[in-house]
């Protein structure tokens, strides 16, 4: 027998393989051989678990186009949130209280001679004022202030919950007493009492400054959201950075003498990513929730002005004539709702991993 | 008693007092913010639109004891609180307790109604959800919790009154001869029952799972008994720490939902204080209201605490 493969042939009973009936494997063959898949982050991890999440992809998709709606609207549509429909110059006040894609007398007239009119999408308010614009911009304020309010709450909570977490001791302990203490506050009757004072106080002091524009009691909203709502983030940032910190690699970091400010950037705030953007998701909702209740009751944003809360407080005067005012802020305040707690429930079902299956 | 009763005793005694100087610090804290936030407004409250005469206002400011310094003001409002002395509607010039206590009589009303209506409501719903997870039943009431948690109370409030009192004339617009609970309640409810429903559920659905229903299923326990006995009484623990926040969440709702329904309850004169700017009624409501959530807090979580024993004490 001749051995091609210089294999010694050792013992005739022995299991040892003939090579000579083997081929070797083309570059090809190797690589399908290869069954690891590509590695992965934990964010990309999730994110692949929020795409199979039917519910918040539409929240997604939704929350683009009226993001899409709310930038583009105002370049498209000529007619401003605060001033009275202008036809050729001349102001029309026959254009109040127009049903949706209605056109007063001087718009049919003006049309009739052959000029194009921009149709109101949404009708028009009691002051001649187009309604689409109007909701445009309102939701544009509560929009903004949702998210402004949350990073504000964002910021004070995470450097708060930081160093309450990362020092741990009586400094902790004293720390969380005075978050206790602000937790069992009434929030929202103190937020009405502050914006009350607040509106009254700061209106004569902001007065040409650029604060001015924004309007007394946007500023005090912003101002009591910084003093009140920070106190659940840093309740949870404390909570997930004592969890973190007592893991190795904190640990070695330590031994080999990182400063803490250093730790507690690279090592533990990362990793307390996922449980910061799901709670921002969250906070976002809420905070429009709490300035439409404020705007309702008269406290929001600056007359001129509207947000979304305020619009709906203007339309219950007319409610039996022009119920479709109310209904449009209405719809806008419960869509962006609703996109941003399904979203939020999206991401912590994908992000959360005490909730992976 | 044995002696890990008593020690169990003596920990739950030291938590409830601990508790209860919690509580007692923040209604301090609240009507400290309250006090002096309401002195930080420029002008006094005798600068109003009625011309006065400086002898006529230095007289009303030695009544109110406004010329004292601020401090001692403040020692003096609380001592006059706790001898139930709200003081004088700075509008109106009338006492404020009797008005505040009529009109809170309303809004107890309404208030006490609603959370009773969503507690049996959500309790039911949730169930029915947890028992028939992922089928239609339970999907519909998944599908109806969030839409109410997307709605503001006005919102739904304004919605209903639209719907049911112009639109189809079923109910009476609220005024002087028809008095109708019916939707304020419902605007008022409907929020915390989503809430409460969606907590039932995923508690119901963990006591499901627990190795003593298995067993009480296992030894051949009627399905009723099952659901009713061992399951239900154990998923409502967490039910209760609800009923806290769910007070604070009625009486700031109802703010809004007494205004829409024009109810002449707390809510309503809340409200129409902040816009008449009635400062010492502001600040008489501000602090009765909060004192009332801060106690509920409190009740609730000495409630859970007592219920459930095998919380963990601090």
């Amino acid at each position: 027998m001749s051995n091609e493969n210089k294999m010694p042939k050792k013992n005739i009973l022995s299991a040892q393989i003939d090579l000579s009936k083997f081929e070797l494997a083309t570059e090809e063959e190797k690589r399908q051989q290869d069954v690891m898949s590509e590695s992965t982050t934990f964010f990309k991890d999730g994110m692949k678990r929020l795409r199979k999440n039917p519910l918040a992809m539409v929240s997604i998709v939704i929350l683009i186009l009226l993001l899409a709606v709310i930038l583009i609207s105002p370049k498209v549509v000529p007619y401003s949130y605060q001033d009275i429909i202008t036809i050729d110059g001349v102001r029309d006040k026959t254009a109040k209280n127009l049903a949706p894609f209605q056109y007063s007398k001087m718009e049919q007239r003006y049309m009739a001679k052959g000029e194009k009119v921009f149709p109101h999408i949404f009708g028009t308010d009691e002051m001649s004022r187009d309604y689409f614009i109007r909701v445009v911009y309102g939701t544009r304020v509560s929009l903004t202030v949702g998210m402004f309010a949350s990073v504000i709450v964002l910021i004070i909570g995470l450097i708060y919950g930081s160093i309450s977490g990362y020092a741990g001791g009586r400094v902790d302990l004293i720390m969380m007493r005075i978050v206790d203490i602000i937790y069992s506050l009434p929030d929202l009757l103190m937020i009405i009492l502050l914006s009350v004072v607040l509106g009254d106080v700061l209106g004569d002091k902001i007065q040409n400054t650029i604060f001015a524009k924004l309007g007394a009691n946007m500023l005090s909203l912003f101002i009591v959201f910084g003093l009140l709502y920070w106190v659940s983030m840093a309740r949870l940032i404390r909570g997930q950075i004592l969890s973190i910190k007592s893991n190795d690699y904190v640990l070695a970091s330590k031994a080999i003498g990182t400063k803490s400010g250093r730790i507690i950037r690279t090592h533990i705030l990362p990793n307390c990513l996922s449980v910061i953007i799901i709670s921002i998701a969250l906070q976002i909702p809420s905070a429009i929730f709490t300035e439409s209740y404020l705007s309702f009751l008269g406290l929001g944003v600056q007359a001129p002005m509207p947000s979304l809360g305020s619009l709906a407080n203007a339309a219950r005067s007319g409610l039996t004539s022009y119920p479709y005012k109310l209904f449009f802020p209405s719809m806008a305040i419960v869509l962006i709702v609703l996109a941003f707690n399904l979203l939020g429930d999206g991401l912590r079902d994908a992000f959360d991993p005490k909730l992976k299956k | 008693m044995t002696k890990l009763q008593i020690k169990e005793k003596i920990v739950l005694n030291k938590y409830v007092i601990k508790r209860i100087g919690l509580a007692i610090l923040t209604i301090f804290i609240i009507s400290l913010i309250t006090f002096f936030t309401m002195n930080a407004i420029p002008g006094g409250p005798f600068d109003s639109e009625k011309a006065t005469t400086p002898q006529v206002k230095a007289a009303l400011e030695k009544r109110y004891n406004l010329d004292r310094p601020i401090t001692e003001q403040y020692v003096l409002y609380m001592g006059n609180l706790l001898h139930g002395d709200w003081g004088v509607s700075i509008k109106t010039g009338r006492e404020i307790w009797p008005t505040m206590s009529q009109s809170f009589g309303i809004s107890a009303q309404l208030g006490g109604v609603a959370i009773l209506v969503s507690l049996i409501f959500g309790i039911i719903l949730g169930c029915i959800s947890a028992l028939t997870r992922n089928t239609l039943p339970d999907r519909l009431i998944v599908f109806f919790t969030t839409l109410m948690t997307s709605m503001p109370s006005f919102v739904l409030a304004t919605l209903l009154l639209y719907l049911f009192c112009i639109k189809l004339g079923w109910i009476q617009v609220w005024s002087a001869s028809s008095h109708n609970y019916i939707l304020p309640i419902i605007s008022l409810a409907l929020y915390p029952m989503a809430y409460i429903t969606r907590l039932t559920k995923t508690s119901m659905l963990d006591v499901l799972g627990q190795d003593y229903v298995r067993t009480a299923k296992a030894k051949g326990v009627a399905t009723w008994k099952v659901i009713f006995k061992h399951t239900l009484r154990n998923a409502l623990i967490p039910v209760i720490t609800y009923v806290g926040p769910e007070i604070a969440y009625i009486i700031t709702g109802s703010l809004v939902v007494e205004n829409i329904f024009t109810i002449g309850g707390l809510g309503q004169k809340f409200v129409n204080s902040i816009t008449n700017r009635d400062y010492t009624m502001i600040m008489a409501t501000t602090l009765f209201l909060a004192i009332i959530m801060v106690i509920a807090n409190l009740l609730t979580d000495i409630a859970y605490k007592v219920i459930d024993p095998r919380i963990t004490l601090d």
